[in-house]
């Protein structure tokens, strides 16, 4: 018979088991035995400084490593704290295991100090959570926990454990196995399926690959990019499988949807075949869903059975694992010369109008040359962490992205304040790999505490501010569809100044914080970058630091994204640029 | 159109909560829903009776079998099976309409379960029709309460 041990020293050696590196945690009064034992732990613990911040930053490990991340909170606001970040990951099934503490078995229910149902509350937003109620399953539900998290769709798992469970004691024997009834993830595509798909893209003339973040967590690029370039088929892909597809190859399409590229979004709209891999057919993909490739059939091939015509009424339906597909597939496609495209998609890419102008109209810098400038100084390699807004979408748009989990970004739930804490995840993961965060001004206050973080542990992120004073891109729909009433979306907007403002000028009061100052309050060395020739110069500066590095970048005000697809319309009614308006 | 959906669960706390969480966040819409323990005391059972098409059904079965906590569900709507749902009803009952009543009770099979001055209190075992048709016989007398269970149900033979 084997030793008794506590709950605490179970939770401890159960994560030693799993393999985990790093847990992103925050301490509090119901996870004490625990952090009492994570003191003298073999894996290393960063503290964030506040609770969202350890869960996006176990998210931004989880998705650049592969890695399951872990985070800890404790009960209460702890466990609230948490809800963002689990809904972030549930979105863009991003493996996670979250544990909470909770107040002590006996007094649940009774809204003790710091309680609050966070198995309730998590319900709608995890993969699968446990209220542990015996010590003696603890090491089953941490194992069942982290094979949940991991296989087929990953997602997050929340575990909470009340306090007397982290006390109690009971023998501890990690299972080698998971068996569970009601979880039984199928990974091989039916083989008739996979036939019929093949004969379609073998006869199709007009195919087009539309790859989503599935097809980086399945590991499946390589599988992508032999199969697109035996049958010549390009790719487009979606904001998550940015990455998915080397954008250098010139099959690549770049992205699609309401801010996708012409060429995407006019292939889609034009197309005879879809192969759609590892996504869901999101409505910022998609435009008019009545009208989303009209004449097109569609395979789709994912791993959850209920994202399978869940939008899109389906041709040819494959459930299973994403890599083991394309695999199967590319044995049974015909090789290719050339595709029914012809010179099609060359004409709609030299349609591209975006912002090419080092400067724009009111002589503050461009976003463009700024990503530009960190694609070319980084030889395109590093990782591009953002926040969400305009500047993501100029991120997604401009820097090429040449391997899968280097662009780093919230997609589905589109979480302001992820990307800062979440570029922490990444550097911590990958420790000898440049990080550069790209934010807005708007975006990056979310979770702004995050630079103690930051500075405490010495993590070289570079941290791009893209600052137009604004909200940017709430501020772009009031510009386009809201007569251009900037309703409490500028960020320089004082008691002061009038209660309607659509004209931003040189009369505006400046904009609090002064990053720089702010970066100095932390011992981060920072800079506010106002011209185009200092862009390049700054950024080498930034890069020959050791540690972390800010750079304010004020950008011109009333930049907009194009294309843009407007809320509602068809895929190919993009509007092009400022003036087709 | 109603469809008949039989769900194995397992038999622990938070799973209706997880089942109705469902529901009401992808916006299904539930008639009627019953649970119990099967054979297998780790198991329970839901009879769910849906309204829907066959897409929001299509999806509605997905979206259930993704929880941990589902080992099957099966849409047994176009199966012989036998469906099974109670209604308790309390009736206006007096000296000179109660024998009626009684009669009535009869034909249906069902049973005079409490009796009062003033009223009686009905149980009828039927599908939806049988207890339909009972609630209409006696509403004339005056129905002064009545409770009707989810339906259960059970495909015939061998399935």
């Amino acid at each position: 018979m084997s030793e008794k041990i506590s709950g605490a020293e179970m939770f401890v050696k159960s994560l030693e088991k799993e393999g985990v590196e790093v847990i992103f945690g925050y301490p509090g009064g119901t996870v004490l035995p625990i952090y009492d034992k994570l003191y003298d732990a073999n894996f290393k613990h960063v503290l964030p400084h506040h609770e969202q911040g350890g869960i996006h930053a176990a998210d931004g490990y989880a998705r650049s490593t592969g890695r399951v991340g872990v985070t800890i909170a404790t009960s209460g606001p702890g466990a609230t704290n948490l809800v963002t970040g689990l809904a972030t990951a549930y979105m863009d099934s991003v493996p996670l295991v979250a544990f909470t503490g909770q107040v002590p078995s006996h007094m649940l229910g009774t809204d003790a100090f710091q309680e609050a149902d966070i198995t309730g509350i998590s319900m709608p937003i995890t993969k699968h959570n446990y209220l542990v109620k015996d010590v003696k399953e603890l090491p089953r539900i941490i194992k069942e926990a982290f094979h949940i998290a991991q296989t087929g769709r990953p997602g997050p798992v929340l575990v909470d454990i009340p306090k007397d469970m982290m006390v109690l004691e009971a023998e501890f024997s990690y299972p080698e196995k998971v068996d569970l009834r009601g979880y039984k993830p199928n990974y091989e595509g039916h083989p008739l399926q996979i036939k019929t798909a093949a004969q379609k893209i073998n006869q199709a003339e007009k195919p087009v690959f539309y790859a989503g973040g599935g097809v980086i967590i399945s590991n499946a690029s390589q599988e992508l990019r032999e199969l697109a370039e035996k049958a010549k088929i390009p790719v487009t892909t979606t904001l998550t499988g940015l990455g998915s597809f080397d954008e250098h190859n010139e099959l690549s399409l770049g992205m699609l949807g309401m801010h996708g590229s012409t060429e995407a979004n006019m292939a889609i709209s034009n197309a005879d075949l879809i192969i759609a891999v590892g996504c869901r057919f999101d409505d910022r993909v998609t435009g008019k869903l009545e009208e989303f490739a009209p004449e097109a059939e569609i395979i789709h091939i994912d791993i959850d059975p209920a994202e399978v015509g869940k939008r899109v009424s389906i041709d040819v339906p494959i459930v299973g694992d994403v890599k083991s597909i394309l695999q199967d597939l590319e044995e049974k496609v015909n090789a290719k010369k050339n595709n029914g495209w012809g010179k099609k998609i060359k004409e709609w890419q030299e349609m591209d109008c975006r912002q090419c102008e080092d400067v724009g109209e009111q002589g503050r810098l461009s976003p463009r040359p700024i990503i530009e400038e960190i694609d070319r100084l980084t030889s395109g390699d590093a990782y591009i962490v953002t926040e969400v807004g305009q500047h993501q979408m100029w991120a997604a748009q401009f820097f090429k992205y040449n391997r899968p989990r280097q662009f780093i970004t919230s997609g589905g739930l589109g979480t302001m304040g992820y990307g800062f804490p979440a570029s922490i995840g990444v550097q911590v993961g990958n420790e000898d790999e440049e990080v550069f965060l790209l934010a807005g001004e708007g975006s990056l206050q979310m979770n702004i505490q995050e630079l103690a973080t930051v500075a405490k542990n010495d993590l070289p992120v570079k941290i791009i501010i893209f600052n137009n004073h604004y909200l940017g891109m709430v501020r772009q729909w009031q510009e386009m569809f809201m007569d251009k009433r900037y309703s409490s979306t500028c960020m320089s907007k004082t008691i002061d100044c009038p209660p309607h403002c659509s004209s931003p000028g040189e009369d505006c009061p400046e904009m609090v914080p002064d990053f720089v100052k702010l970066a100095a309050a932390y011992g981060i060395k920072a800079e506010i970058i106002t011209e185009p020739e200092e862009i390049k110069p700054a950024l080498k500066r930034a890069r020959a630091e050791e540690g972390p590095y800010l750079l304010d970048f004020q950008i011109e005000v009333e930049e907009n994204v194009f294309p843009m697809v407007p809320p509602g319309g068809s895929l190919y009614e993009m509007i092009l640029e400022e003036e087709s308006q | 159109m109603k469809h008949t959906v039989a769900v194995k669960v397992a038999n622990e706390a938070g799973v209706l909560a997880r089942i109705a969480s469902l529901f009401s966040r992808r916006g299904f819409n539930i008639e009627s829903l019953s649970v119990g323990q099967t054979e297998r005391e780790d198991v329970s059972r839901i009879t769910l009776v849906v309204c829907g098409n066959k897409k929001d059904l299509e999806q509605l079965e997905k979206q259930l079998n993704k929880q941990v906590i589902v080992y099957k569900v099966s849409n047994i709507t176009n199966d012989p099976a036998v469906n099974r749902s109670m209604a308790l009803i309390k009736v206006k009952a007096n000296y000179s309409t109660r024998s009626e009543i009684i009669q009535i009770v009869d034909v249906f099979r069902g049973e005079i379960v409490d009796v009062a001055n003033d009223s009686v209190m009905v149980e009828v075992t039927g599908d939806e029709g049988k207890i339909n048709a009972m609630e209409e016989l006696l509403d004339p007398y005056g129905i002064i309460e009545l409770v009707r269970t989810g339906k259960i149900a059970m495909t015939r033979g061998k399935k």
